[in-house]
């Protein structure tokens, strides 16, 4: 009887470590990476076959050759060339080309023109591109804290698809009772954007788009908002749900930006939180001036459930690493990028003559 | 201190494992022995060491001295002192005068004739501190993941480390030992609370015997663990709740390097449903 016991527990023992082990990874090919003080924990652990499957779908496309510097330009020899007119026709076509490898390197051309008439403005992929040639033009212009000389092209977030792979929409959660019925912010359910984990799931909505968005930096000193903080330990919950995704989504960890003995401290936190602002502001411009504006030109099957437009937040560039693509350098081969005719901030960006009126009025 | 009455008799020569009869004595309460004379060398060396890199350090304040572990850059290989060599050697003192005391009451549990098992248990926590400035850095490869040795400066360690892996909680192995801590003290203050009460009738009353204390548990909850039980019980839970301690931070890093609520993945991914 008591051999039975103790084989018995043996067993169980020895099943229980291995469930354990099965989750977990082999502890071989470690690098470790110090970010603060000696002792103080602030590190990140990596695993070279890990970071090297994060990046086997990674390949830095070889620039197009050089265009020819002279030659008559887009805007005088095509027609509807409403933000590279400035271009020759030379780097004008370089340009297409590489926005072709880029974007949509099997759908060809024709993902975004109609066969046979370039000019056609029927294309909503047509319309869509153009702001986000704007688009990146402004981050390359005014962005500069967040993306510094590296800058980005079409292919950070494309990476070849020409729907990029990390975008969001806003998530209306689960069917819930109504009237008095505690909404749970989608909490209890293991969400994709929260790691897996049971933080209040759409981390977007309230932190990345809107005039006022909902305030990251917060610090719940009370369970209840009492006195003249009003924030409370779910809307910690939920800045920590952002916060898991900014980890995620650049392979990161909470000690890359702070410093956790006190996170709101910016004296004490590594300067890559700097940098992280700025990001945040970026994501937030993005969205409201250049991505939802676009909701009108999208067809329904591009829209989320809720009938909004895709949205960037900071996977959609980063896709699982600190630096985008690595830090490679395609920006600086491409000057044409930086040569973009930028409508203004605002414009509907619609198809509608309104949209070409606006745009009129702009350049004039 | 004097020796009880009685004391004398349990004074007994041998049971050492080293030393012979050189060590085998008695120090007005306390028994000597070789690795006594190694836990007073290694505790005393290791106190004075910290009090050398405190008075190098910039600050007396009891809460803030801090004495840091080398930079990830030294690998495992020796650090120049002042700059985490120091946290080396304290790291050996310690770990000297940890498993000397262990020794000691192995060789005093000899003496008596007794079974290891306090030792035993207190070679449980020594892992656990093992583990954390030993086993967990040789996997990552650097001495500098160890903690530093101060009383705020090793929360902020704890606090770090623990957001590397963006949410603490859900390391299963954390889990475990969390839910060993509480349930050792549910089951020391049940049973303390069992014993005070038998022992404490009703005056006039005699103190109740252990049929008591079984009835009491089987009337509650229907079932008593008994008086030899309770203590095996009590015992596998508080070495649990070190054990899993010690394992959940292993794991973290060398065995696990995303953040802890993805390693429940394999659970969403489980083929029945995924």
């Amino acid at each position: 009887m008591k051999t039975m016991t103790h084989k018995t527990t043996t067993v169980a023992a020895l099943a229980g470590a291995a469930l354990l082990m099965t989750g977990c990874e082999m502890p071989i090919g470690i690098e470790t990476e110090q970010t603060g003080y000696r002792g103080l924990g602030m590190e990140q652990v990596t695993k070279r076959h890990l970071e090297a499957m994060k990046r086997s779908g990674m390949e830095i496309p070889e620039p197009e050759r050089p265009a020819a510097a002279a030659g008559p330009l887009a805007g005088d020899i095509y027609e509807n060339v409403k933000v590279l007119g400035d271009l020759n026709i030379s780097e004008f076509n370089r340009l297409m080309n590489a926005i072709t490898a880029w974007v949509s390197p099997e759908e060809g051309c024709n993902y975004c023109h109609t066969p046979g008439n370039f000019a056609d403005e029927n294309v909503y992929t047509k319309i869509v591109s153009r702001r986000m040639l704007e688009m990146t033009y402004t981050i390359n212009q005014e962005w500069t804290a967040h993306v510094g000389e590296t800058g980005v092209t079409c292919y950070t977030c494309h990476m070849g698809n020409p729907v990029p792979e990390n975008i969001w929409y806003e998530d209306p959660g689960m069917q819930q009772a109504g009237g008095f019925a505690a909404s749970r912010m989608g909490q209890n359910l293991a969400g994709t954007n929260v790691a897996s984990s049971s933080l209040p799931n759409d981390v977007f909505t309230p932190f990345l788009q809107g005039d006022e968005p909902k305030n990251i930096r917060i610090t719940p000193r009370t369970s209840l908002p009492m006195g003249d903080n009003p924030y409370n330990l779910m809307d910690a919950e939920w800045v920590h749900g952002l916060m898991i995704h900014f980890s995620v989504a650049l392979g990161a960890n909470c000690t890359t930006c702070h410093n956790t003995n006190n996170f709101p401290e910016w004296e004490t936190s590594p300067p890559q939180r700097v940098t992280a602002w700025h990001g945040i502001e970026l994501v937030r411009a993005l969205n409201n001036q250049y991505l939802n504006p676009l909701q009108p030109e999208y067809p329904d099957y591009r829209l989320g459930p809720l009938g909004d437009a895709p949205k960037t937040n900071c996977a959609t560039c980063h896709n699982g690493l600190q630096l985008p693509l690595d830090r490679a350098q395609m920006l600086k081969d491409y000057p044409e990028l930086n040569r973009v005719n930028h409508r203004g901030d605002q414009p509907a960006a619609t198809t509608s003559a309104a949209a070409d009126d606006a745009a009129t009025a702009a350049e004039g | 201190m004097s020796m009880l009455s009685f004391e004398k008799r349990y004074r007994v020569r041998g049971g050492t494992l080293i030393g012979g009869d050189l060590f085998d004595f008695w120090v007005g309460p306390f028994y000597v022995g070789f690795f006594g004379v190694l836990t007073a060398f290694f505790a005393l060396l290791g106190t004075l060491l910290i009090i050398w890199g405190a008075a190098m350090g910039p600050t007396w304040n009891i809460w803030q001295i801090s004495i840091n572990p080398p930079d990830l850059s030294y690998g495992l290989g020796f650090a120049p002192l002042a700059e985490g060599g120091l946290w080396q050697l304290i790291t050996i003192c310690a770990l000297g005068a940890f498993i000397s005391w262990a020794l000691r009451q192995a060789e005093i549990a000899r003496k008596l004739g007794m079974g290891l098992h306090i030792p035993i248990a207190f070679s449980v926590a020594v892992f656990a501190y093992f583990a954390l400035v030993v086993i967990r850095p040789v996997l990552l490869g650097a001495w500098g993941h160890g903690f530093p040795y101060g009383i705020m400066s090793h929360l902020d360690w704890v606090s770090n480390t623990g957001y590397q892996f963006l949410h603490f909680h859900y390391n299963p192995a954390h889990m475990l030992a969390i839910a060993f801590f509480f349930t050792t003290a549910l089951a020391l203050s049940m049973h303390g609370g069992l014993i005070l009460s038998v022992t404490n009738p009703k005056k006039g009353e005699t103190v109740k015997t252990p049929e008591y204390e079984d009835t009491f548990f089987r009337d509650v909850v229907g079932y008593s663990i008994g008086s030899l039980g309770i203590h095996r019980l009590g015992l596998f839970l508080a070495l649990s709740a070190a054990f899993w301690s010690a394992v959940c931070i292993i794991i973290s890093g060398p065995f696990w390097t995303q953040s802890w609520p993805e390693w429940w993945n394999w659970w969403l991914d489980l083929p029945i449903w995924a």
